[in-house]
């Protein structure tokens, strides 16, 4: 009898999914706009021009828009972790829990307090404290990316941390391990500054319909100079962190990086499939490298990209499920077993620990600790292994979407850094329309790179260790769609209420009164 | 130096800790109770803005404590975490459905566009005035009367049969919602209730400059007071008179103990110095404005508040300290939770306790930022100066 509710694994993948995707609608904007709303203030504060201090206060006003809808998403998120993957909490609660525990108390309160100042505290604190508290808001905000994109990152990569059969958990050993992980350093690093490329494609997307509506254009032309300036070495910074991580997962998760190149039969030189359309028939039995409809390959890239060297050998998705022993790669069927065993183990190892059976719970324990890195395969011990496969469409066109995007970004902040540079943006009206509708394309990306991370990484919550199946809580399914519905709705209205607002905020402009600089504005 | 703590002591300190951030959300749950008495204590548009952008500046440290509270919780005592949250599901549920309303209704009240209209914004912020104190006053009730779930760490190691290999069971019949069936849960519910609405009005009297808004405050002080004061002993006389979970320390066996609440407060005469002194300035703080408004108005909420503080902490000492089973199953009596089975490892919470010496940065911080901002009492016409208003 099957003993896995497959409804019940699948809404709750579906309710954590739909959080998650709502909060990045929100969290990207917060982190990149935080940091260029302090760059403005900083030149109001060091010019004294004040048409600096009015375009800090609009771009200020969008960021709270925004914010307050970031933080309902996100507290979800958090108890999420509780409500619905209860077994995961105790499994790796150890050590899961307290970059949650520490975002909180070293980042959140920082971002809150801050925040107030940074609203109500124009008039009532000096210009200086002013200041320091926005560049607090910023450090809160991504202080904060990083402890939960520490925790993501060791999901991915657990490290740090040891089994302990009394408890049934697994156990932090070594702190530092798990925040200084190359995973998770890369992970943070890659995540934040594609969140300073939306935010940057953001402001001068805006920026480009006020000058599109012959408006505002002093204003328009200095936010643009902050944001194209920040995006392009941003964007630097992502293709560089993207590099890295790609390098991570060809080495600790080998099979999302198969599923998302596409690659079913692993070869040396591999090349890499720079653009390429899949054939939707494709299974996972007759599957070959070939089966693309059309494809444009880089020789040798793919090696060198996982492995620094175009020679080096990349295992496909076969080589990983059926075994490769040339390559000592053992199948999954192998693995299931394996993990199986550690499984079983515990078991005897609990019974003969409460037996007060020493020697046959030593004997119990030793066997376990050999098979526990296959601990999660034994889950699926006896069942399809061909669940253990992510989706590869999903992934390989996302991550090609993501990347071919990123390099319009690119491109697209350096002609319009140069063009505003030479005061000449605001007459190049098809660039500024590009500008502007490339502010749907950037979340999009955004949204991308997290489908590949960790739809590429299914079916595992824990790399290896645990899988969703064993990771759930107990609960009705029909639980689970209900407030899977509750969220959608609510998360829904309140997004439209969002944009709506921060339309009607934008097609109103910075404040007029406030500011003696429209005159110059109009002079330039 | 936390290498030093043997492992019980730093159980017991991030015990003392959980339980200060759940007595400060209780305290600053002072907002949620103040989003109930909007239309009470304003009559008039204005007054009705005073009175949100008042609360407005302060939303965020509620809700941010709340998370913390969360994180610092899962962070030291994951298999509470695992279990209440994966069982008590939907009476969670709501608690957070309630925060997610609230987080967008200050920011979106007022502005233009907001597509679901200004009343609606004020409804959610009702909703959650409501539901939060209320339900987190149920659920910590439990801590007390029990709940009805199964953890067993064999579970992990099902392989095949008709149940999946999960560790916690909830059998109670409604996912948590039954708690606030129960009229001893209920008691609490109600009494934070009421005490936020309190705390708010005393909040109110400490920071606005407004003759009539003050009249009604008084009225509503009086009015909300003696609820809270009627749940608040009914819960406490009910709690101290019942059985509670008692630990055996040796066998570590669950048991049922009469007058074990009462037990713990005569054994741990610190936390009965506590209770006592906490239950003192709550009222003390809610009389001395009605006696000599003039001069004490703004006083109340610093007595009512650190009476609110004290009074919560020493509760959560009494439901987890003493050989006591803080998260206690009337269905299976050994699957109670105590600090001790359901505590991260020694090394993490030694880790953690490195991080907790942040916390009085974080506070004196907090204090200095609330002192810059908060300079003067608020009116209509410091608000119309305001750039930023709600």
């Amino acid at each position: 009898m099957e003993h896995i509710d497959f409804s019940l694994v699948d809404w709750s993948r579906a309710q954590f999914a739909l959080t998650a995707m709502y909060h990045w609608l929100f969290v990207p904007l917060t982190l990149g706009l935080s940091f260029i709303v302090a760059f403005m203030e900083t030149l109001y504060v060091r010019t004294g021009n004040p048409e600096w201090k009015r375009i800090t206060k609009f771009w200020m006003t969008i960021f709270g828009i925004n914010f307050a809808i970031g933080v309902a998403t996100g507290i979800i998120l958090e108890f999420e972790f509780g409500t619905n993957w209860s077994n995961y909490s105790w499994f790796v609660g150890d050590i899961f829990g307290a970059p949650l525990a520490i975002e909180g108390i070293m980042a959140f309160f920082l971002e809150s307090t801050f925040i107030a100042v940074m609203f109500f505290g124009w008039n009532k604190v000096n210009k200086k404290f002013h200041l320091l508290s926005t560049w607090l808001v910023a450090i809160g905000s991504n202080l904060s990316a990083l402890w939960i994109l520490v925790a993501n990152a060791w999901m991915q990569n657990p490290v740090g941390m040891r089994f302990n059969p009394d408890t049934a958990r697994n156990e932090m050993v070594n702190f530092w391990e798990v925040l200084f992980s190359p995973v998770a350093i890369n992970k943070f690093l890659h995540t934040i500054s594609s969140g300073y490329v939306l935010a940057s494609i953001f402001v001068i997307g805006i920026s480009a319909w006020y000058l599109l509506k012959n408006r505002e254009h002093l204003f328009a032309k200095r936010s643009i100079i902050v944001a194209a300036t920040f995006g392009l070495v941003t964007t630097a910074f992502v293709v560089l962190t993207g590099d890295g991580s790609a390098r991570n997962m060809a080495k600790y998760q080998p099979m999302k990086f198969a599923s998302m190149e596409n690659l079913y039969v692993g070869v040396q030189n591999a090349p890499l499939v720079a653009i390429g359309i899949l054939k939707e028939d494709a299974k996972e039995a007759s599957h070959k490298k070939q089966d693309f409809r059309f494809e444009i390959e880089i020789p040798n890239m793919l090696s060198y990209m996982a492995f620094l060297d175009p020679n080096a050998y990349v295992p496909g998705i076969k080589d990983l499920v059926h075994g490769n022993p040339e390559r000592q790669i053992l199948s999954y069927k192998e693995k299931s077993e394996l993990g199986k065993i550690a499984i079983t183990s515990l078991a005897e190892y609990k019974n003969a620990k409460k037996a007060g059976n020493d020697r046959l719970a030593n004997a119990a324990k030793i066997r376990f600790e050999e098979n526990y890195k296959y601990f999660g395969y034994g889950y699926y011990a006896g069942r399809d292994i061909h669940e253990l496969i992510p989706s590869v469409p999903t992934t390989f066109y996302s991550f090609r979407i993501m990347v071919g995007l990123g390099v319009h970004f690119g491109l697209l902040f350096l002609v319009v850094l140069l063009l505003t540079l030479k005061d000449k943006i605001a007459k190049k009206r098809f660039i500024l329309y590009t500008m502007l509708w490339t502010i749907p394309l950037a979340y999009i990306a955004s949204e991308l790179g997290w489908v590949v991370a960790e739809v590429g990484r299914q079916p595992w919550v824990i790399q290896d260790i645990l899988p969703t199946i064993a990771a759930v809580s107990q609960l009705k399914p029909a639980s689970v769609q209900i407030t899977f519905w509750m969220f959608f709705l609510i998360f829904t209205a309140l997004l439209i209420a969002e944009i709506k607002i921060m339309t009607k905020q934008i097609k109103k402009g910075p404040d007029e009164d406030k500011s003696a600089a429209d005159t110059a504005s109009a002079n330039n | 130096m936390f290498e030093a703590f043997s492992y019980i002591t730093l159980q017991h300190y991030w015990w003392i800790i959980v339980s200060l951030l759940g007595a400060i959300l209780v305290f600053l749950m002072f907002v949620q109770g103040g989003q109930t008495l909007i239309y009470t204590i304003g009559k008039t548009n204005d007054e009705r803005t005073i009175l949100v952008n008042l609360l407005g500046r302060k939303w965020e440290f509620t809700f941010t404590t709340l998370v913390t509270f969360g994180g610092a919780f899962f962070a030291s005592f994951p298999l509470f975490y695992s279990t209440s949250f994966g069982g008590a599901y939907w009476v969670w549920i709501v608690i957070l459905f309630a925060f997610i309303i609230q987080a967008v209704s200050y920011e979106y009240r007022s502005k233009a566009g907001n597509f679901l209209g200004k009343r609606t914004y004020e409804t959610f912020l009702l909703l959650n005035g409501i539901l939060a104190p209320l339900l987190i006053g149920t659920a910590v009730a439990t801590f007390f009367t029990g709940s009805q779930f199964s953890v067993n760490f064999m579970n992990i190691t099902r392989l095949t049969g008709d149940k999946m290999p999960i560790i916690s069971e909830w059998t109670g019949p409604a996912h948590g919602l039954e708690a606030a069936l129960s009229l001893h849960n209920l008691a609490l519910g109600l009494a934070v209730l009421f005490l936020s609405r309190v705390l708010a009005l005393l909040y109110f009297m400490n920071r606005i400059k407004h003759a009539e808004m003050m009249e009604r405050v008084k009225k509503q002080l009086i009015i909300n007071a003696i609820p809270f004061v009627f749940f608040f002993i009914t819960f406490v006389i009910w709690t101290l008179l019942s059985s509670g979970f008692a630990v055996n320390p040796e066998t570590k066996e669950v048991f049922m103990q009469p007058y074990k609440y009462l037990h713990n407060l005569i054994q741990m005469p610190i936390v009965a110095v506590m209770f006592v002194l906490g239950v003192a300035l709550v009222l003390i703080g809610i009389i001395r404005p009605l006696t000599c408004f003039e001069k004490c108005s703004t006083k109340g909420i610093w007595g009512a508040g650190i009476g609110t503080i004290l009074t919560v902490l020493a509760l959560f000492l009494l439901a987890g300290f003493n050989n006591t089973a803080y998260y206690p199953s009337t269905f299976d009596l050994q699957s109670s939770l105590t600090i001790q089975n359901s505590s991260s490892s020694q090394y993490t919470l030694t880790a953690m306790s490195y991080v907790s010496l942040l916390v009085p940065f974080v506070i004196a911080y907090i204090w200095i930022a609330w002192r810059a901002i908060d300079t003067k009492k608020i009116d209509i016409e410091e608000l119309e100066s305001e750039t930023h208003v709600y």
